[in-house]
Formats: structure tokens, sequence, C-alpha cells
């Protein structure tokens, strides 16, 4: 093709997703377009699957059964939601298993808030209330997105997210409007995890290096501060309705700009995290690899067996 | 307690789902593939829902103020009554979804008489559980032979989960003291009826796995007594934790 009908082609491909079409998976698309939904598709799925192992830490020692059943109800959600993440990335023409390695290997990265340690029943509501409520805002958008297989897994996504996202406030209820030693275990959960929290909207605008090529892509429809902005602004109120106080002394309602003034984010921790260096990077990773190589001798098997079968079934019909 | 030995015998049925659902409840997040770890997850979810039932409906013929988590969390090692086999612990893969298998088809052949006990609930309870327990008895049964009839590997793994295994399979068909009463009266299940068929069934799929049925007759017993493995202690300091830990409070 010449360099004139590629233009040509990006041309058009341009203005369908200005038109707010889908671009599907047989459709003519730009390279870069390719891999960067390769690369923040995985990155989603990975995350789906990392997470399952802060709150299965607590699946055993859940307080009660009703728990118990909600939070296993929760991590299967999520185990649902990788498995159509890595389907929806497979329509882009990379296989799982290299969406593994890359995980393995170190390559890909997944939400870096999953690198803190689950520590106390009151994670499992601090996770559902503060890390899926943030995830929430990153993700509402991302149902309008341009690449059809994306948009419509994430409207799924949203709508199971929305319903942990209760959950865990409900859990965060519970225990505050408990005995003082439940409130003492929800504000500890609550000051631990809200600064990360906080990180998982991302890097400063003027620090995002993805920003404007993903707003024109659709797979951004807002500024990373204006996405914090907003999970303040609606986190505070219900922090307060529940008694709970936010960890941040400059935190203050502004009237001229109707919003939350905060305090400084500490960049470097998120940084030392996104780089590998967080409280639980090195175990979960060793809890993935681990599980993958550990079950590796049941993925031949089943590959054996279904080959065994075929032949089998081959063999009567001749 | 005006009817002890219905409590006893829900608590008898509802223990082997408990202690069970907690084993396959550790595996999730560490499954050899995503697919299987959702489907673990679906059977410990579905296993702790069965619970839940039985619990509450032992709650209300108890007659006091006992919650289905006093009795799921607060009782001593001694009081639990399940079964030996279902508190054997996650070796690899192969023995949990050994455990599972050899439990899933006393499990069905068990609920499926459960649904004529002239006792309504418990007859509403088998109704409600035969459904994922006939999925649970597929799925298990679908990985034994994947295993047995895969490589050299999975089926000596396989093979040896069902040798060691073995020994726990014939206490399923014990009958307690309450058990006895509960069939005179209509309401429980005659578990030695089940037996025969049970081998049946389980040395048929076995086989078709390419896997030897063992021949050992030397079997373990205690469970349904409360008198268990070394295991189970350590599965009840994870499952009690909290309640121990923080008592007299709500979650």
């Amino acid at each position: 093709m010449s360099e004139e009908q590629i233009k040509n082609l990006e041309d058009q491909f341009e203005a369908r997703i200005a038109r707010d079409e889908k671009i599907e998976p047989k459709d003519w698309m730009p390279d870069k377009y390719r891999k960067t939904h390769i690369r923040q598709m995985s990155q989603h799925a990975h995350s789906e699957v990392v997470g399952m192992l802060p709150e299965g830490n607590w699946i055993t020692r859940a307080p009660s059964l009703r728990r118990k059943v909600a939070l296993l109800a929760k991590i299967q959600d999520e185990a649902g939601h990788g498995l159509y993440l890595y389907s929806a990335t497979e329509t882009l023409g990379v296989s799982r298993n290299e969406l593994y390695d890359q995980l393995h290997s170190g390559k890909a990265k997944y939400s870096s808030i999953f690198n803190y340690p689950t520590i106390t029943w009151a994670d499992m509501g601090a996770i559902g209330w503060l890390v899926d409520g943030a995830a929430i805002i990153n993700q509402v958008p991302l149902c309008n997105t341009s690449y059809g297989p994306y948009a419509r897994a994430m409207i799924r996504v949203c709508k199971e997210e929305s319903f942990h996202q209760r959950q865990g406030y409900e859990i965060m209820m519970k225990l505050a409007n408990g005995t003082p030693e439940q409130k003492d275990m929800a504000q500890d959960a609550l000051n631990r995890w809200w600064w990360p929290s906080l990180m998982m909207l991302g890097p400063t605008d003027d620090k995002s290096v993805h920003t404007a090529q993903s707003m024109k892509w659709k797979l951004k429809r807002k500024s990373n501060d204006d996405l914090r902005q907003q999970f303040i602004d609606q986190t505070v109120p219900q922090a307060e309705l529940i008694g709970l106080t936010i960890p941040d002394a400059d935190l203050k309602w502004n009237e001229d700009r109707k919003s939350y003034d905060f305090g400084e984010i500490d960049w470097d921790e998120f940084w030392q995290v996104v780089k590998g260096h967080g409280p639980m990077n090195k175990e979960r990773m060793k809890a993935r690899v681990g599980a993958w190589e550990e079950g590796e001798w049941v993925r031949d098997a089943a590959m054996a067996h279904a080959k065994k079968k075929q032949e089998r079934k081959q063999k009567q019909v001749v | 307690m005006k009817n002890e030995n219905l409590y006893n015998y829900i608590l008898g049925i509802a223990d082997n789902s408990l202690v069970l659902g907690q084993r396959m409840g550790e595996l999730c997040g560490h499954g050899p593939s995503l697919e299987t770890d959702i489907a673990c997850t679906n059977i410990s979810l579905d296993l702790f829902g069965q619970v839940r039932s039985y619990f509450q409906y032992a709650g209300k013929i108890a007659g006091d103020d006992r919650t289905e988590d006093d009795i799921a969390m607060l009782r001593k090692e001694r009081e639990y009554r399940n079964v030996l086999l279902v508190e054997q612990p996650n070796t690899n893969f192969a023995y949990s979804i050994g455990r599972q298998f050899l439990f899933d088809v006393y499990h069905l052949a068990f609920l499926s008489e459960l649904q004529k006990s002239k006792d309504l609930t418990l007859c509403a309870i088998a109704n409600k559980c035969i459904k994922e327990v006939s999925y649970h008895v597929r799925f298990s049964s679908d990985w034994v032979k994947r295993l047995g009839d895969g490589t050299e590997e999975s089926s000596r793994k396989m093979q040896e989960a069902i040798n060691d295994l073995w020994t726990y399979t014939d206490e399923l068909f014990h009958q307690t003291e309450a058990d006895k009463v509960m069939v005179s009266e209509g309401i429980g299940v005659d578990v030695t009826k089940l037996k025969e068929n049970y081998y049946k069934q389980v040395s048929y799929l076995l086989d078709e796995a390419d896997l030897q049925v063992p021949e050992s007759k030397w079997f373990q017993k205690g469970g349904k007594e409360g008198i268990h493995t070394e295991h189970l202690g350590f599965l009840l300091s994870d499952l009690q934790y909290m309640q121990r830990t923080y008592p007299n409070m709500e979650w």
C-alpha cells in the first residue's frame, strides 16, 4: 500500500471514530490503535485477575456466612471480567497465553492498587468502596469507547462494579456503626486506602503520556485530574455520612470551584509501586506465576485428553 | 432442645458443605486456569449457600437466639460432624478434584433421597441443592476423566489422589444415632442403602478415566462423631478467626 493510500485509510478511520461509529475486529485499523488497545485492555484484564488475590486473602476468614458468600461472588465476577476482557483483547490478534507471558515477565502492568496488603476485614469494605469506586469513574466513559468489543465488555463490567461498590460501602457502614473496635478498623482501612485510591486515577495531567491520543480514540473522555476531582467530590460526603474522616488535613470545600481542595499526593510512593517496589508486588507476581506454573500439568492433561478423544472419534468414523 | 435429633441431623449434612466450601474457597485466585478458578469458586459459593439454608433452619429448630453464624463459626472442633473426606487439604489439583468427585457422587445420591423426606423444609432445600450438585458432579467427573486419561503425569497424580482419598469413602455410609432416628421417622436418608450404587458409579467412572479402582479395604472413620484428622483444626482457625477475635459483633 502506498503512503497516500494509508493516509487515506487513516483519515477515514479517524472520521468514523469522530462520527461515534464502533470499530470492529475485522475493520482496518492503524497499527498504533491496535497496539494501544492491546496494552490498555490487557492491562485491565490483568488488573481484574491480580485483583482477585488481595480479596481472596479473606475468603476463608470472612466474619459471617453472608459476607463470605458475597465476597466469593464478587471475586468470581472479577474472574469473569478478566475472562471477557482477555477475550476482547484476543480479537485484536494476540493470544491469552502471550498476554499471560507479558504479565508474568513483568512487561505488562496491572493496577498498582493491588500491590497493597489486605490486613484486616475492613480492607474488604475499603476496596469495594474506594478502589471499585475509583475504577468505576475510570471505566464508565469506556462504555462509549471506539473499539466495539471493549465498549460492550465494559457495559457489563460497570454494572457489576457499581454493585461491588455499594457492597463495599455497606461493609464500611456496618463497621462504622458498630462497636468502637469496628469503627477503628474502618477508619484505619480508610486511612490506608485513601491515598492509593487517589493515585489510581493516574499521574497528574502534565505527567500523563497517553492522554491526548487516548482522548481522540475515546479511550479517555476526561483528564486524570478531572477524574480525581470527581472521585473526591463524590466520596467525601459518603465518608461523612458514616462518620469516618478522610485522612487529609488539607481537604476543604472550595465554594468558588464547588469542589474540594485536597492535599499533596505522594507521587514518589506512586512511582515506587508502579516500578515494582510496593509492599506486595513480589508476592502478587509470585502467586500468579506460581498458579500458572503449578497448573501446567493440568492444562497439558486437558489438551492431551481432548486430543485422545478426538482421535478415538475419528477412528470410530473410519 | 425439643428436637435435638433433627438439629444434629441437619448439622451432619451441613457441615460437609461448610468444610468442603471452605476448602474450595482456598483455591480462589490460584487455579490452573481462569475457567477452573471460576468453577471452583462457584462450587464453593453453592456450598456456602446450602450451608446458610441448613443452618437457618437448624437455628429455628434450636428455638433460641442462635444464628447461622453461631452454628457455623462458634462450635468446638469436636462438635463438627463433617466426614473426614471433605476436610482433606488441597495437596494439588488432583486431590481437590478427587475429593470433590468422591463427595459429589455421594452428595447427589443423598440429595435425591432427601427430596423424599417427610420434613418439607429439608425437602425444599434438597430440591434447590440438587440442581447445583448435578453440575458439581459433571464438573468433577469431567476433570477426573481429563486427568486420568490425559498425560502420564496427570494420570499418576490422579491415581495417587484417588488412592489416598479412598480410605475416607466408607465413612459416607456410616449411620449416627441421629441418622437412625431420623430414618425411622421418615425424615432422614438411609445412607447404608446408597453404598452399593456409589461404589458402582465411582468404579465405572474411574474405569472410564483409565484409572484403577483401589483395592484397599482399610477405611478411616470418626468425622461424624467429631473425631477429625489434624487438618480440621487449622481450617477452623481461619473459619472462626473473626468471630473469636471480635465476639458478639455484627458484620
